[in-house]
């Protein structure tokens, strides 16, 4: 495993943290004195109505998006602190995204879609191959790297996503409701393949969902409301 | 290269967009080799020109004749090699559509002073043995499919013989070819004895004289001796350099670059609006996608490169296949038969158009490359 949790066994460690947006005079206030850990080898679901800050908080701990105030630390980097360029490079190395609508290039196969994260890497043509055919294979769908994502089934699509994920073998999975647009049983599979890189692989998980059936497959939930974090269900 | 499948990738993807565009590109290309060989066609004389050759012309107006006595002042003057003179003709073969020059020359002079054209030495016996041959150029005499021996009657639109008719026979002894590829291979040149006996007025005129001096960095102070020697005279001259005269001559039909660059001008303006707005498009519907990618780690300097990456990929082919379809088109020769006798498509255009095609990319790229770097990721996976 890459991960490499602070000396207690914390891999995100988010203190203080106040995401505050301005859209023209308006000044929202999505996230509020936001505390928040993760341990190394967690599957933790985050919760929360929509508009309660769930992927805004996401995208501080994935390095897209930088908190107002507070800190931000994964895998021992400072994130609010890293420049622009080095946060691309820090985000290649070690966080894999799987996104609601999978995001998938629709001008490329499946193989070259897992492929994309390779080619930030000084990794050989060959090598790049090995990594794509064992992330394909750990998602099942060995037999359909050749297909465009338009062929493939929304399902099939989000297990491209997760290979693409995991190809680099990240540190962190950050998953944005990656059941949000599937049926009930192609949501299974994905909370199936998700709970399985948790137990098997040790991956680190962070899934936001407004499900609480996804929810259950998490080892610990919190929630969000109005840009707080509660450890209990807000009712 | 190991982005090169992901920056073609959309171009595959959007099939008919892509080829709309390709097909705008090459046909702006094919207009820029055109043009280009229709301007060196027109200007090439000028860069053909000797260093070292000057033209006499009568003061007054290029259609104006000039003594033949004044041959042997000028070759007294300080700094002039030797001089010989030409005659503008103005024959028809056959039809006035199958225009070509021709001139009567001192042949012996007229080859030396011109090394360029290439005549085989029994060719040029045989045309100062034979007071009505005439020697032509390759191009015209496989245009008329003319060989040696052949009798070539032109008609003359200026020169009346003394018969009263205008139809002058030449004899076919010497067929030339160039020393360079600019060189026009396709005039006739015939003895200027014949045409001086024969021809009904004017006798002992000729149209300009040509000199060859001995050091081309004295050609201003040679021209000034030759218009001084003449000065006050009834033909007084004007001398100046053989690519001044010819660029004078091309000038006549416009100012031929302006006209060129003015409308390639355009051409590439109006390309660089189409593709442009091909590629602001082609990021506005990937927003998405480009926010995918930086997420997963592709710099703001990657993003901007693989959209100009694929802009190039747009335009760079489209241009070499405008190119080189314009070189195939061009190398079946001048579609004026006759009036653009060094009809071809220059090796430096090719370069320069393959270099505008790499601009056209750039230019094209640029403002929807810098759209998509700017991108902030957040946002951008918000635009699904």
């Amino acid at each position: 495993m890459s991960e490499n949790p602070s000396s207690n066994g914390l891999l995100v460690e988010i203190v203080g943290v106040e995401k505050i947006f301005q859209r023209g005079a308006e000044t929202i206030h999505v996230l509020t004195h936001l505390d928040l850990q993760v341990r190394a080898g967690e599957f933790l679901a985050l919760m929360g109505p929509s508009g309660s800050g769930k992927t805004t908080l996401l995208n501080l701990m994935g390095g897209l998006d930088r908190p107002t105030e507070g800190t931000v630390t994964v895998a021992g980097e400072r994130l609010d602190q890293l420049p622009d360029r080095r946060l691309a490079a820090w985000r290649a190395r070690h966080i894999g995204f799987v996104f609601q609508l999978y995001n998938l290039l629709p001008a490329l196969t499946a193989e070259r879609n897992v492929e994309l994260p390779l080619l930030l890497t000084p990794l050989s043509k060959a090598e790049r191959k090995k990594h794509v055919d064992t992330a394909l294979a750990v998602v099942g769908l060995s037999g359909r790297a050749r297909h465009y994502p338009r062929t493939l089934s929304g399902g099939e699509q989000q297990r491209v996503g997760i290979a693409r994920a995991i190809v680099t073998d990240p540190t962190l999975l950050l998953c944005d409701e990656p059941t949000g647009d599937l049926d009930r049983k192609a949501g299974d599979e994905i909370l199936d393949l998700l709970q399985a890189l948790n137990r098997d692989y040790g991956k680190t998980i962070v899934m936001v969902t407004h499900d609480p059936h996804a929810a259950a497959r998490a080892g610990r939930t919190v929630y969000l409301n109005k840009g707080r974090l509660h450890h209990e269900p807000v009712q | 290269m190991k982005f090169l499948h992901l920056i073609g990738s959309h171009l595959r993807h959007k099939k008919l967009r892509t080829a709309l565009t390709l097909l705008s590109i090459t046909v702006a290309f094919v207009l820029f080799g055109f043009l280009s060989a229709i301007r060196q066609a027109l200007v090439g004389g000028v860069q053909m020109a000797g260093a070292d050759r000057l033209i006499v012309r009568n003061k007054i107006s290029i259609i104006q004749m000039l003594p033949e006595s004044y041959q042997a002042r000028i070759n007294r003057i300080p700094g002039v090699d030797f001089a010989t003179h030409q005659t503008w003709f103005g024959g028809i073969y056959q039809d006035p559509k199958n225009f070509f020059m021709q001139s009567p020359v001192v042949p012996q002079e007229f080859l030396k002073m011109y090394p360029e054209i290439l005549l085989s030495p029994a060719e040029s016996n045989a045309w100062l043995q034979t007071r009505t041959g005439a020697i032509v150029g390759r191009k015209t005499a496989e245009r008329f499919h003319w060989k040696i021996g052949d009798q070539v009657p032109i008609q003359s639109t200026i020169w009346a013989k003394e018969d009263g008719s205008r139809t002058w026979v030449f004899d076919i002894v010497g067929i030339f070819d160039g020393r360079d590829k600019n060189t026009d291979t396709t005039p006739l040149f015939f003895r200027y004895d014949y045409f001086d006996e024969a021809r009904r007025y004017q006798k002992g005129q000729v149209g300009w004289y040509i000199i060859r001096i001995h050091d081309p960095a004295q050609a201003a102070a040679v021209a000034q001796r030759v218009d001084a020697e003449f000065a006050n005279s009834p033909a007084e001259t004007r001398t100046e350099p053989e690519g001044a005269f010819i660029q004078a001559f091309a000038n006549q039909t416009g100012n031929i670059v302006f006209i060129v660059a003015a409308i390639l001008s355009a051409v590439f303006f109006t390309l660089l609006l189409v593709v442009g707005n091909t590629m602001a498009q082609a990021v506005r519907e990937r927003t998405g996608e480009f926010g995918a990618l930086k997420a997963m780690g592709f710099s703001n300097g990657q993003i901007l490169a693989l959209v100009l990456a694929e802009s190039c990929l747009l335009a760079i082919p489209g241009g070499a296949f405008g190119l080189s379809l314009a070189w195939l088109i061009i190398a079946r020769g001048d579609p004026t038969h006759g009036l653009l006798p060094m009809f071809y498509l220059p090796a430096h255009d090719i370069f320069v158009g393959l270099g505008i095609s790499l601009l056209l990319g750039l230019g094209a790229g640029i403002f929807p490359a810098l759209k998509a770097r700017r991108l902030q990721v957040a946002e951008a996976l918000r635009r699904l």
